[in-house]
């Protein structure tokens, strides 16, 4: 749920400037941003493992200015889910600001209108469709994740497991029961999610035919 | 009250180069698709940046290449009013016109955009959102979003081409009111030759980024002075020609000779307008007499609404291009014959560069 709301701002901000930018560094920016998308679970679960274990990099830093470590805690989930689930809400959220008509821009700018005014009312609502889809397909995707988070927060009940992570523990250990007990609140959760915002458009819709 | 502009651009293959001053009133920028138009209106807005010039309106400098001032669309105080009115989708006219007003709190915004709205008989609009609301008072909320915000010069990038012919007209007749009260320097863009004539009083002609004619509408329309010119003011006869003589040309595309009045330096071409080709009784009495009198092949008509057009070519020669003469349809209907005797009067050709 977090990582959803982190990659909101990250992704928005991203395909902003990235939708702006010329276009050979465009494609470059475009691939790295995208490869988690593509690269299978385990692989980035590696890559971000390498990145912020205690012995790496950042890892390091964090140990040594915090003084703790980042794997195996609860928020190194939430870090690695954003990892995976970014290009997602990127690649959408920049479709939506591409087909953007930008005489809305020029317009706002020269009637005095700040650019963030811009860009918060005008922007956003003129693309909250797609940027809607993208949070629904991240947070789809968030809720699925499981070979990533494994791989580096582990799984330590009430603490570190997340539902998918549970699901598998739980089958492992013979205890059925208790796994579809998960697997059914996984699934109440997706479709409560998805029933939320099938309504909120809906709403949006009439709205703008009875104003 | 005074607009400057003097700017250069250069998009691949094409170059904008324009330079004009004009003082309050109206001024019409008169060119086909592509010549440059909403480029020079968006360079002046802060939209686009010029590759090089100045752009000074009211003794302020709202971009100079060589000082480096490029003032922000924001602090340029210009009202632009786009092709398709770009009002905000997701909000009501009456938000989309506040939005226009630049300072007061809310209570004082709301109160300065229903006064506007009053003014320019939106009432009852208020509420809806643009998409709602039909082409005309789509048009005037913008105009209204434009005006509350007290700008200095108004824009107006092909302002009726979206709305429909018959609607036309009267919207028309109200924008030319209202910018009568604006009064101060308004900027038209247009491709439509009537709508510039009956809006404004100067005209200037545009064509291929570069600005080729100015002045007062009459002038223009009666000596448009390039051949660009009169295909925009509606002459649908010109033709290529060539210096005989001081007084005499020959115009290629008809393959006749043609006396004229003086020729201009670079001249390239001959124009007349279709109801300037005077028919001459056609049994030929006249013919000898008349100046620039041809014996023509009727090769085709075309009917139009209230009238025909004839298309013409001079007897024995085979040219190109045809001469469309404007007849009524009465006059037409007694005549139809297979030869015509046109003249055309040397005082009503236009002698192009």
């Amino acid at each position: 749920m977090i990582s959803t709301v982190v990659v909101f701002f990250l992704g928005l901000f991203f395909a902003y400037y990235i939708a702006k930018v010329p276009r050979v560094l465009k494609g470059i920016l475009d691939v790295i941003l995208t490869l988690p998308l593509v690269l299978p679970p385990t692989v980035v679960g590696y890559l971000v493992l390498r990145l912020v274990g205690p012995r790496r990099v950042l890892g390091k830093f964090f140990l040594a200015a915090f003084g703790f470590t980042i794997p195996m805690t609860w928020w190194s989930a939430i870090i690695v889910t954003v990892v995976v689930i970014f290009p997602l809400m990127y690649r959408t959220a920049r479709g939506a600001f591409e087909s953007f008509d930008n005489t809305l821009m020029y317009s706002g700018q020269t009637l005095g209108l700040s650019n963030s005014f811009i860009f918060w009312r005008i922007r956003l609502p003129y693309c909250k469709q797609g940027i809607i889809a993208g949070c629904v397909l991240a947070f789809a995707r968030a809720l699925g994740e499981y070979g990533a988070t494994s791989m580096i927060a582990g799984y330590i009940p009430g603490h570190t497991a997340t539902i998918s992570t549970t699901v598998y523990a739980l089958w492992k250990n013979n205890q059925d029961a208790e796994a579809f007990k998960w697997v059914l609140i996984n699934i109440a959760i997706s479709a409560i999610v998805l029933l939320a915002v099938n309504l909120l458009e809906r709403r949006e819709k009439q709205k703008g035919v009875t104003a | 009250m005074a607009l400057s502009v003097d700017i250069q651009k250069r998009l691949g293959n094409f170059e904008l180069q324009v330079k004009f001053e004009t003082a309050e009133g109206m001024l019409a920028i008169l060119g086909a698709s592509g010549c440059g138009k909403s480029m020079t209106l968006k360079c002046i807005a802060g939209i686009e940046t010029p590759d090089r010039g100045r752009v000074v309106l009211d003794d302020v400098v709202l971009f100079d290449s060589e000082k480096h001032i490029n003032l922000k669309p924001q602090n340029r105080k210009v009202g632009y009013q786009f092709q398709q009115y770009a009002l905000f989708p997701n909000m009501t006219a009456l938000q989309n016109v506040m939005c226009g007003v630049r300072e007061g709190n809310r209570q004082e915004k709301r109160q300065k955009a229903l006064a506007i709205i009053d003014r320019l008989h939106l009432n009852g609009c208020e509420n809806k959102k643009p998409s709602m609301l039909s082409g005309g008072q789509q048009q005037r909320c913008a105009l209204a979003r434009i005006l509350v915000n007290e700008p200095q010069v108004l824009l107006l990038d092909e302002p009726f081409s979206a709305l429909d012919a018959h609607l036309r007209f009267h919207t028309e007749r109200q924008v030319e009111n209202i910018i009568n009260d604006f009064g101060k320097t308004v900027l038209f863009v247009s491709h439509d030759r009537d709508e510039v004539f009956r809006l404004t009083d100067k005209i200037a002609v545009m064509e291929n980024g570069h600005l080729k004619t100015m002045g007062e509408k009459h002038e223009v329309f009666k000596d448009p002075s390039t051949i660009g010119g009169a295909i925009l003011t509606g002459c649908k006869n010109i033709s290529d020609a060539e210096i005989l003589s001081p007084n005499r040309v020959f115009a290629k595309d008809w393959g006749i000779e043609l006396s004229v009045g003086e020729i201009p330096e670079d001249f390239r071409g001959v124009g007349i307008r279709m109801h300037d080709v005077k028919l001459l009784r056609h049994n030929g009495d006249h013919q000898a007499s008349a100046e620039n009198a041809f014996h023509c092949k009727v090769i085709g008509e075309i009917e139009n609404p209230f009238s025909c057009s004839i298309m013409l070519r001079p007897d024995g020669k085979e040219g190109e291009r045809y001469i469309l003469v404007d007849l009524n349809k009465e006059r037409w209907n007694e005549i139809r014959s297979e030869y015509l005797d046109v003249c055309l009067p040397s005082e009503k050709i236009l002698l192009l560069k």
